[in-house]
């Protein structure tokens, strides 16, 4: 027993140490050269700094990734994420002006009702909330029918919703962008808790809650089975079509938390813009982590790392004044060489080229 | 019998009512409107323009959403001349591409209006007239107005829009022809925000950590939202805007005018997509047969915190 989880802490190891080696890079190199990147400072109770603001706007690829994780250990994608992310902000942002406005203020104070140590007016945010969670509940549950029960291929069936679903998020805003000043709701995206963004409290949270939930439990193993042959898993008893299902329905939660953060963050859903592309970034950032896109194992740690690692990047650009029109550029060129040091194929080339160099 | 006259009735009926119907639509003007799709509350402000004003003349408007793709409209315009419609007006989806089409309606003796976007195309006769916003002139006219309100001085942060499209590079071009001229105005911190409040939020706080952010006293943003985004970025990090930093950007949304009001931002130029009123003065001109210019500027102002409060109400986009 001791000896297996050896082996499995010394793989997890090998797994982080690419990511975590250009994370630690790329930070070393912001370090040297670009002035005032480490520069913390403590303001009104908590932390303020670009190290900061990579982890406030990292959150919402790191919570994506961690659905995505599961989603494409089970051999799957969801391209659906963005969109979903975008109709749960628009939720939210619809029914917090309709609380505000007294419309649903009476179901709030019932709400609010229930849970006798919160003041009903400091809970007029949770409806709007709950409704953005409940959505996008809704739409996991979707891709999980059309992708398990109707075995349709996972891109073409997600791409139904990431495509609908700015659409439905349209439709709900009437085209418009609504903004929303509830303290409660602004919060999320732009309060602090102990001295870090509450954002990165949530991210932290979603990644332990499903961390302990895939790795105490045999569920991360029956992920994996499945990810690597159903049909075996299916007849060595797992349930692979809820195991399948499942994976979706926690990726379009994910969705649904990271969307609420977004319209959270800049007080108002903006239905065109929320969550756009950020579907690659999740995935990308699963890559960076070093699960394969094949399916099978999965590493939720190192796509929490990816995802710091694509906002540092982001950053950089920023803090070092790239111009936008060339900083695709060496984002690019950082994201294929990590990939590229990922593949134990390409390490062994580059070793063997770099040996007949030396012998020579 | 009786079912005989009753036929012969009913036929003389639809005759008479054909005819009336053909004594209506010969004045009636019958005009083929290609949209590009509605992909920004700003194109939905402009559809409702357009099919407001059609109603109002007692036009008969024959509407194609192209939903963002050329093929749609092609097909539209196609379609436009085979119902011989009295003018054609479209908004391009993208540039090239139309010179076939625009013959076709030539050759069909249909006149054709650009609305919003031009074309590029080798024979300009190919359409009479394009109207639309001058993007480089909304630059100047940043410009303009903020060396009125800096008096020629200021530290400026620019929020460029997305890289390559056309409003963000003609708003930059006609923002630096002005500020060239004033030796201490300075761009010192210049990024995309890719025309969204998130992006803008984020790249404000970017700007405003970096050694030069203290310095910065300007904010130009080449549109509203990114300001709002960055109005946030400043309140977080302590900063008045409006006051410490001076605001000013384009397009002129309902959010820029509460800003403003709200004493967080200093101007804003207008980019106006209600441009119906204009469009069909000038379709009704060209179905008249008279002359009309190559080139019309849509109607823009450039508003103020003092004038906000009263525009405020006649903000529908």
């Amino acid at each position: 027993m001791e000896e297996k989880q050896k082996i499995f802490r010394d793989n997890i190891f090998k797994r982080l140490f690419w990511p975590l080696m250009a994370l630690g890079l790329l930070l070393l190199f912001n370090l040297i050269f670009t002035k005032g990147f480490f520069h913390i400072e403590m303001r009104d109770g908590h932390f303020y700094g670009t190290l900061l603001d990579i982890l406030n706007h990292g959150s919402k690829v790191m919570i994506l990734a961690v659905g995505m994780t599961l989603v494409i250990a089970t051999k799957g994608v969801d391209l659906s994420v963005g969109a979903v992310m975008a109709v749960a902000g628009a939720i939210a942002a619809l029914l917090i002006v309709q609380v505000e406005s007294g419309w649903i203020f009476v179901q709030g104070c019932t709400l609010g009702g229930l849970v006798p140590f919160l003041n009903a007016h400091h809970m007029s945010w949770f409806l709007p909330a709950l409704a953005a969670i409940m959505i996008s509940l809704v739409a996991g549950l979707w891709n999980a029918l059309l992708v398990a029960g109707f075995r349709i291929q996972p891109i073409v069936a997600t791409l139904v919703l990431m495509v609908a679903g700015r659409g439905i998020a349209q439709l709900i805003t009437d085209g418009q962008i609504i903004t929303f000043t509830n303290r409660g709701l602004t919060f999320i995206g732009n309060g602090h808790f102990l001295f870090l963004p509450f954002s990165v409290w949530i991210a932290l949270g979603v990644f332990a809650i499903v961390a302990i939930a895939v790795r105490k439990t045999a569920l991360g193993l029956f992920i994996e089975s499945v990810g690597n042959n159903e049909t075996a898993s299916f007849y060595a008893g797992i349930e692979a079509k809820t195991i399948k299902g499942f994976t979706y329905v926690v990726c379009g939660l994910c969705a649904g938390v990271a969307g609420l953060i977004a319209a959270s963050n800049i007080k108002c859903a903006d239905s065109n813009n929320a969550g756009l592309y950020l579907e690659l970034d999740a995935i990308l950032a699963v890559v960076i982590g070093g699960t394969s896109l094949n399916g099978g194992r999965f590493f939720l740690a190192g796509s929490i790392v990816g995802a710091i690692l694509i906002q540092t990047l982001t950053t950089t650009m920023y803090a070092r004044d790239v111009s936008p029109h060339v900083a695709a550029v060496p984002k690019a060129l950082v994201i294929i060489i990590v990939c590229l040091l990922q593949s134990e194929t390409f390490r062994r080339k580059a070793m063997g080229i770099l040996k007949t160099f030396k012998n020579k | 019998m009786r079912n005989r006259i009753i036929g012969l009735l009913a036929g003389t009926a639809l005759i008479a009512a054909s005819v009336a119907g053909y004594a209506e639509d010969k004045k009636k003007l019958v005009v083929g409107f290609s949209q590009i799709g509605a992909e920004s509350g700003w194109r939905t402000a402009n559809t409702a323009s357009v099919k407001d004003e059609a109603k109002k003349r007692g036009i008969d408007l024959k509407f194609a959403d192209a939903q963002q793709k050329q093929e749609n409209q092609i097909k539209a315009i196609r379609s436009f001349i085979a119902q011989k419609v009295d003018v054609i007006a479209f908004s391009p989806v993208v540039e090239t591409g139309w010179e076939p089409v625009l013959k076709e309606a030539k050759k069909a003796g249909i006149p054709v209006v650009l609305s919003d976007r031009a074309v590029e195309v080798s024979d300009e006769s190919l359409y009479k007239c394009f109207i639309g916003s001058d993007f480089v002139e909304e630059g100047r006219r940043a410009g303009k107005w903020l060396v009125e309100k800096t008096g020629g001085k200021a530290q400026i942060a620019e929020l460029v829009g997305t890289p390559g499209a056309a409003p963000a590079i003609d708003r930059k071009k006609g923002f630096e022809e002005v500020i060239a001229k004033y030796p201490d105005m300075k761009i010192i911190k210049s990024q995309s925000g890719d025309f969204t409040r998130a992006k803008g939020k984020e790249v404000m706080e970017a700007f405003l950590k970096s050694p030069e952010g203290k310095n910065i006293n300007v904010l130009y943003a080449h549109n509203d939202d990114m300001a709002l985004g960055a109005i946030q970025a400043m309140e977080e990090a302590g900063k008045k805007p409006g006051t410490d930093i001076i605001i000013v950007s384009i397009d002129g949304v309902k959010g820029a005018f509460e800003a403003m009001v709200a004493g967080k931002l200093n101007c804003t130029v207008e980019c106006n997509p209600l441009i119906g009123p204009q469009l069909f003065d000038l379709i009704e001109k060209v179905a008249a047969g008279k002359e009309i210019p190559k080139r019309v500027v849509s109607e823009e102002g450039v508003f103020d915190q003092s004038q906000a409060q009263k525009e405020l109400p006649n903000r529908k986009y």
